[in-house]
């Protein structure tokens, strides 16, 4: 699992790339919960999915965890370009109802 | 017909290896790329339970995955000897985990039912818990005009 960032204006961008699965995700959650405590202010986080080659209900834990400690610093979250079988995932579980999938 | 079976430590690390044997395995019947993933998905949900679920607080064990394709279909058993299941119904819940506190969501049976033809859980307390899942191939086509 990879995870870069970029900061545009008010928003924090974090693109995820590689394979989500409980082996890969300690890593990736400590990393992302970094940036989250370090960008607390922001006023949103777009999780970019284009990179995720292949995400279990692991990424669905991943995600409501980061949802919910964004939602602490009153920060939105986002999600952009998840591949086919992530987006079954995502949709599946209703997840798009808390963090909605934008087009940037 | 063709048959293989394969028994691994239940780590994390075999997760990715287990999902991308069966998916190897699938190959000749000529699945589309939709149900290859969906496949990869529901190897890789049934394998963690045993990792995180099944051999919890007994550090470590085997698990046994026994795949077997005929005609257009696959079949992926996985099974481990670890705590079982005490209440299967409302582990099938969507939504139901005994390890919220892990970030574990609870989907995971959700996403294997779905994402297969078919499914059925076996498990007895104290003695193991046993998945067995098939997936028909060409069925989406098959819908299509
Ligand atoms: N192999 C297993 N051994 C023991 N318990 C299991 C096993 N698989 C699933 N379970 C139980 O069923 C519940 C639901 O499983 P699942 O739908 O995959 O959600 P999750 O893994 O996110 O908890 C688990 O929380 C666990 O209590
Ligand atoms: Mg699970």
């Amino acid at each position: 699992m990879n995870l870069q960032w970029s900061r545009r204006g008010e928003d924090l961008y974090l693109y995820l790339s590689g394979e989500l699965d409980e082996h890969s995700v300690s890593d990736v959650r400590a990393r992302a919960d970094r940036l989250i405590d370090e960008n607390a202010g922001l006023s949103r986080a777009v999780f970019n999915l284009a990179g995720l080659k292949f995400m279990d209900s692991t990424g669905i834990g991943f995600l409501i965890g980061r949802y919910k400690r964004l939602k602490r610093y009153g920060m939105g979250m986002y999600l952009a370009h998840p591949e086919a079988g992530a987006d079954k995932i995502l949709a599946l579980s209703g997840l798009y109802s808390i963090m909605p999938k934008i087009q940037e | 017909m063709n048959e293989m079976i394969l028994k691994f430590p239940a780590r994390s690390e075999n997760e990715v290896f287990a999902r991308n044997a069966v998916a190897a395995f699938a190959l000749p019947l000529e699945p589309s790329l939709s149900e290859l993933s969906d496949v990869k998905t529901a190897v890789s949900e049934a394998v963690t339970n045993c990792i995180v679920h099944g051999y919890r607080g007994k550090g470590g064990g085997w698990i046994t995955l026994t795949c077997r394709t005929e005609g257009d279909a696959l079949t992926v058993e996985v099974s481990d000897e670890g705590r079982g299941i005490a209440d299967i119904g409302m582990a099938l819940e969507p939504f139901f985990t005994t390890a919220p506190s892990e970030e574990r969501s609870g989907m995971g049976f959700t996403i294997m039912q779905t994402f297969m033809t078919d499914f059925r859980v076996e498990s007895e307390e104290g003695a193991g818990t046993k998945v067995t899942m098939t997936k028909r191939f060409g069925q989406g086509q098959a819908n299509v005009g």
